[in-house]
């Protein structure tokens, strides 16, 4: 190893760990990267900061995969140069890294900065953090005056009246800065420079930035200084918004561009919380109805997802929706856009709760059918997703006619990600439709999804049927459902005949040790003997599984001789899992086995560990 | 198992015949089922987008031709022209305004003759006419795009709604630009900065007639208005930074390159510090782009123009891209190296010498890749008979660096072609330098040997360090005496303050080692 030598106690001068940093292989020098902090423990603190931190600021010319490494590790490195005392020595190479091109590595290398700018005394921070912040700001490519946007904010709290307006004044520069990138990255962190700015401040300077940025020639800074306003608008006093946030808002509202609108109606929750009920009901109100009805598809999905206007004022609220917002989500209802229909159908039945029985089936119910009745399954699928509000309500009868075509629809839909969803509120459905309604046209489906095509769907039946027994009981289940599962043991698809011991296995705790013991044991031990070995060791899972429910004379008299049969059996696996089986419940002497010459050896290993671990 | 059990499965395999088993079970539906699903879906316009809130057009009425109009009335009909070309047409209503359509379009297309076969129509007042019809048409805030995920290596294209306007509007607007007449000293104070901003911003429509005039129309710009050149490009930096570092979404790329392309061209010599910075900062960056396929070779070109221009950039060039060589996707290895051999055509023999050694280093990783695409890629460098002469010459460098790899894959490769090719190549390298050659062939399997061991050497280093960390902290005191007291040549000046941070050093590895233990 090089230069070093001295046996076990080996020696790691610098040169040769920083060989493994320069080292020509990419990966190798990022496997030293991340392991920066064993190699600074390795050198001591001193010369961490004496030797490799110079080195690293020195020598920052690589991959960005590496830089990023960096970057990251720097960050959490101050006790490894000797404390808080120490931490500023961690500034150089941070800065070199907070100039780089690629994206990914600025960022976490502001991030780093900021994380050790709290790590900062307020002496150091002025010393040597802001005149760091102040290069950044004023460098001469882009990319250091984009990173020193996002560091204002976390030294201005901490330092002295005079660091502080020239913070400001920076800022205020880089606001107006030559470049997009950097007005964009000004833009974005305004929101977060305001919260940390005194009042007056941000009266007079953040306020005409925020009117500056938001009538950007570039739509991509207009659109970052809506999230802004929302921030500054919490901030101020509420007879100032009137006249400082509110006419630069509504123009946002009404932006030629669609991404600044989107960006409206994306915020437009935060954006109500921020500036009150009055400012909502009175200038919002008509804002939103616009964005509602706005050309692009985009925005009114965006808008659609907030029509429940949950921070509209209470006594006003119903009357509001009923009004301004109800003839909008009517249009909506039959839109020309699937993704509108389906942001609209995720919360038009929260609607309900809000307006009312008598409104829900005067107004809101011939939009849900229509909903139901729509060619796209995903906006079915967020309408019978939303039930439960409804049942709340006006109670589900009222819906079930249409429900049930619905459901079989997607039921049967060729995209099994559609079926497992539907599959997923099936228990929420049966608790609110009743077990009549459900026996009578719901139960054939959940069966058929047990001989699906796709796994998933299968095992998400049998999922389901278990929580179906959980809400209708074992004595419905005894009736309804076991005989059909227990049926499918005989089934020529060995798929199949799997499936019945995974609804085994799911069933078994819910429906009780009478019926496990008496119905579903033996059909179990019966599949022992089938030709395909995933099956059988499928068995020897499920015996494991349902043993805890069987009584002990069951299990003596029955389970035991037939895993001792899977035991020694000619596959691997069932034998293995044979064992894993037998082990796990404790139903024989061990040992015996273990030297048993058909013993594979993974079985031995399980038995091992299984020993190792159990006290 | 009887039918009794399972009953819903017969009927609902009847109705659902349609749909095909695999459809039923992958649920990802093929690029071209999904294509066809949305055939309609591919014409848009967000300026003329169905809104209720937008005023109704009003009609226009055709006015009489320009031809037939006495020259002292031309003038005024040609101006009340643009005013009506003004009027805007919701394009996606198929039914309306069909008669105002026409109307419209017959105009913009008098306009066109009018423009280009007329000599002494452009008089100072029709400048901020023209200028407010076109960009009253063309400036738009583009829609979004009807696909979210486009790919436009295999989707169709969303197309502009109102083209039949637009298209006579580019045509109109180019003509006035190449008209003889054309005065830039008058037009300067309306095509100005903002107006070519806007025009930018249309790159990055999807409609790839459009970016082709707009193409034409930068390009006009650019050469007539000399004050705005510098601004020009300037916002096509920003487009591209935009571009690379954070959407990696522009329709525009390969059209903006093209154009930058001659502009490079052109540039004056010795190149000035801006147009260096343009090629390192923002073209050589430019190769990392996801959807490099699309422009790489209007890149390729702007690329190899600089260096044809200046020869000393060869070598930031060459190394910038070994920089972002690309790491797992083999088809821009190959794009990579289809430029590594256009910059090699070009090279100055002296520049070559610079960069040989780290880029042989990565041809010798190319030439052995699995990807027989990118092997082969590499490989045909041999038949470049240039390269050949410059391989030639520096064959007591290179040989070395490509012997370990192509003797390796000789042997190991398994496509029979890169075989092939490799016997091919090792036989002229062996042809070049016999004696330098065997003593390769010879040494091969030492060296293979002296890797490996560094390579233990290696783990058996990072293993140390690991335990160091898990020592105790007595014995990582005691190993730092030692360092200290070994390698002290190197930092004498550190050993009066040793002493003192020994405390907080321990302090810290019973810190780390705690936390190690906690998780």
């Amino acid at each position: 190893m090089g230069t070093g030598t001295g046996g076990d106690d080996s020696l790691y001068p610098i040169a040769v760990l920083i060989d493994e940093l320069r080292n020509e292989d990419v990966q190798l020098r990022l496997n030293s990267i991340k392991k920066l902090s064993t190699i600074a423990l390795a050198l001591g603190v001193e010369r961490t900061r004496t030797e490799l931190l110079p080195f690293l600021t020195d020598t920052i010319y690589d991959e960005d995969e590496v830089l990023l490494a960096l970057a990251e590790q720097l960050g959490s490195f101050t006790v490894l140069v000797g404390g808080p005392e120490f931490v500023h020595c961690l500034l150089p190479p941070l800065e070199s890294l907070a100039t780089v091109e690629e994206t990914v590595v600025r960022d976490k290398a502001v991030e780093s900065l900021r994380k050790i700018s709290q790590e900062h005394s307020p002496v150091d921070l002025e010393v040597h953090f802001v005149p760091l912040v102040k290069r950044l700001a004023s460098g001469d490519w882009f990319t250091s005056r984009t990173s020193a946007c996002g560091l204002f904010g976390v030294c201005y709290p901490r330092v002295s009246s005079t660091v502080k307006a020239e913070i400001r004044q920076h800022f205020r520069t880089l606001c107006s800065d030559d470049t997009p990138m950097v007005r964009r990255a000004a833009s974005s962190k305004l929101g977060e420079f305001a919260k940390v700015l005194e009042l007056d401040y941000v009266k007079s300077d953040i306020i005409p930035l925020f009117t500056a940025l938001a009538s950007d020639e570039q739509d991509s800074v207009r659109l970052l200084a809506v999230e802004a306003g929302v921030s500054i608008a919490a901030l101020l006093p509420q007879e100032d918004l009137e006249d400082l946030v509110m006419p630069t808002l509504r123009q946002a509202a009404e932006d030629k561009s669609w991404r600044v609108r989107y960006m409206v109606a994306d915020k437009f929750s935060e954006l109500q919380k921020a500036v009150g009920p009055e400012i909502t009901k009175n200038d919002l109100v008509p804002a939103f109805q616009n964005l509602l009805k706005d050309c692009e598809a985009e925005v009114r999905t965006a808008a659609a997802n907030k029509v429940k206007g949950e921070v509209l004022p209470e006594d006003s609220r119903e009357t509001i929706i009923m009004t301004h917002i109800l003839p909008c989500v009517k249009e909506l209802v039959s839109d020309t856009n699937q993704h509108v229909k389906s942001a609209l159908a995720s919360v038009i039945m929260g609607l309900s709760t809000i307006l009312g029985k008598d409104n829900t089936v005067e107004h809101l119910l011939p939009l849900f059918l229509v909903q139901l009745k729509d060619e796209y399954p995903e906006v079915r699928l967020n309408i019978i997703s939303n039930l439960d509000c409804v049942n709340e309500v006006i109670g589900i009868r009222q819906l079930s006619q249409s429900l049930l075509p619905a459901i079989v629809e997607l039921a049967e839909d060729a995209k099994w990600r559609v079926r497992l969803a539907i599959i997923e509120y099936m228990p929420l459905l049966a608790g609110q439709l009743g077990v009549e309604f459900f026996d009578e046209k719901l139960n054939s489906l959940c069966m058929a999804w047990l001989i699906d095509h796709v796994y998933a769907i299968r095992e998400a039946a049998t999922c389901n049927l278990m929580k179906l027994v959980e809400k209708f009981g074992a004595e419905w289940a005894q009736n309804t459902i076991v005989p059909k599962v227990l049926g499918m043991a005989n089934d020529s698809n060995y798929l199949h005949r799997m499936t019945t011991l995974f609804c085994i296995n799911a069933l078994s705790e819910v429906c009780g040790q009478e019926i496990t013991t008496k119905h579903m044991l033996p059909v179990v031990l019966k599949m022992s003997t089938d030709q395909v070995a995933n099956v059988r060791f499928n068995v020897a899972r499920c015996l494991q599984k349902i043993g805890p429910v069987l009584d002990s004379s069951a299990l003596q008299a029955e389970v035991k001789p037939v895993l001792e049969k899977l035991a020694t059996d000619q596959d691997m696996d069932v034998k293995y899992f044979a064992l894993e089986a037998i082990s796990g419940m404790y139903l024989f002497n061990l040992p015996t086995y273990i030297f048993s010459e058909t013993f594979s050896f993974s079985s031995i290993l399980f038995f091992f560990f299984s020993f190792s671990l159990s006290p | 198992m009887s039918s009794r059990a399972l009953p819903p499965n017969a009927a609902p395999a009847l109705e659902m015949s349609a749909i095909s088993a695999s459809e039923k079970v992958d649920g990802f539906t093929r690029k071209s089922v999904r294509k066809a699903q949305r055939q309609r879906g591919c014409q848009g316009s967000s300026q003329f987008a169905a809104s209720s809130s937008r005023p109704a057009a009003p009609e226009i009425s055709a006015l009489p031709q320009l031809k037939d109009a006495s020259s002292t009335e031309q003038h005024e009909l040609f101006m009340q022209k643009l005013q009506q070309c003004c009027v805007m047409f919701d394009f996606y209503d198929t039914v309306t305004d069909l008669k105002s359509k026409e109307t419209k379009r017959a105009t913009l297309s008098e306009l066109v003759d009018y423009v280009s076969t007329n000599r002494g129509v452009l008089v100072e007042p029709v400048y901020p006419e023209i200028t407010t019809m076109v960009s009253t048409n063309i400036f738009r805030t583009l829609p979004p795009s009807e696909n979210p995920d486009f790919d436009p290596e295999e989707d169709e294209p969303t197309l502009e709604a109102s083209w039949p306007h637009m298209q006579l509007v580019y045509e109109f607007f180019l003509r006035f630009l190449e008209n003889p007449d054309f005065q830039p000293s008058t037009a300067k104070r309306y095509i100005d900065q903002k107006f070519v901003l806007q025009l930018l911003e249309l790159f990055d429509t999807e409609d790839p007639r459009e970016r082709e005039f707009i193409k034409t129309v930068l390009h006009r710009i650019y050469g007539k208005f000399l004050g705005l050149r510098a601004f020009v490009r300037k916002q096509i930096n920003n487009i591209f930074l935009r571009y690379i570092y954070e959407t990696e979404h522009f329709n525009g790329v390969a059209e903006l390159l093209e154009i930058l392309g001659s502009i490079i061209n052109g540039f004056a010599l010795p190149l000035k510090a801006e147009h260096k910075q343009f090629l390192m900062k923002i073209l050589i960056p430019m190769h990392t782009a996801k959807g490099l396929a699309l422009f790489h070779a209007q890149l390729a070109y702007c690329v190899v123009q600089f260096i044809e221009k200046d020869p000393t950039l060869t070598e930031v060039v060459v190394r910038g891209l070994l920089k972002f060589w690309p790491k797992t996707c083999s088809q821009k290895e190959v794009m990579f190296l289809g430029e590594i051999e256009e910059i090699l055509d070009v090279i100055e023999p002296t520049q070559f010498k610079k960069i040989q050694e780290p880029l042989f280093k990565q041809i010798s990783k190319c030439v052995s890749s699995p990807h027989f695409q990118v092997a082969e890629r590499a490989l045909y460098y041999w038949n470049n008979e240039y390269i050949l002469s410059l391989i030639e010459e520096n064959n007591a460098k290179i040989l070395p660096i490509m012997f370990g790899n192509l003797y390796r894959i000789s042997k190991e490769h398994w496509n029979p072609t890169i075989v092939a090719l490799v016997y091919n190549v090792l036989k002229t390298l062996m042809e070049m330098n016999s004696k330098l050659f065997d003593e390769l062939t010879a040494s091969y399997k030492c060296d293979r040997q002296r890797e490996k061991k560094k390579e233990q050497e290696r783990e058996e280093l990072w293993r140390k360090l690991d335990e160091l960390r898990l020592q105790e902290t007595s014995a990582i005191q005691n190993n730092r005496h030692e360092i200290q007291f070994t390698y002290s040549n190197n930092n004498n000046n550190n050993n009066n303050l040793h002493d003192k941070d020994e405390n907080p050093a321990a302090a810290i590895t019973d810190r780390i080692e705690s936390n190690t233990w906690a998780k």
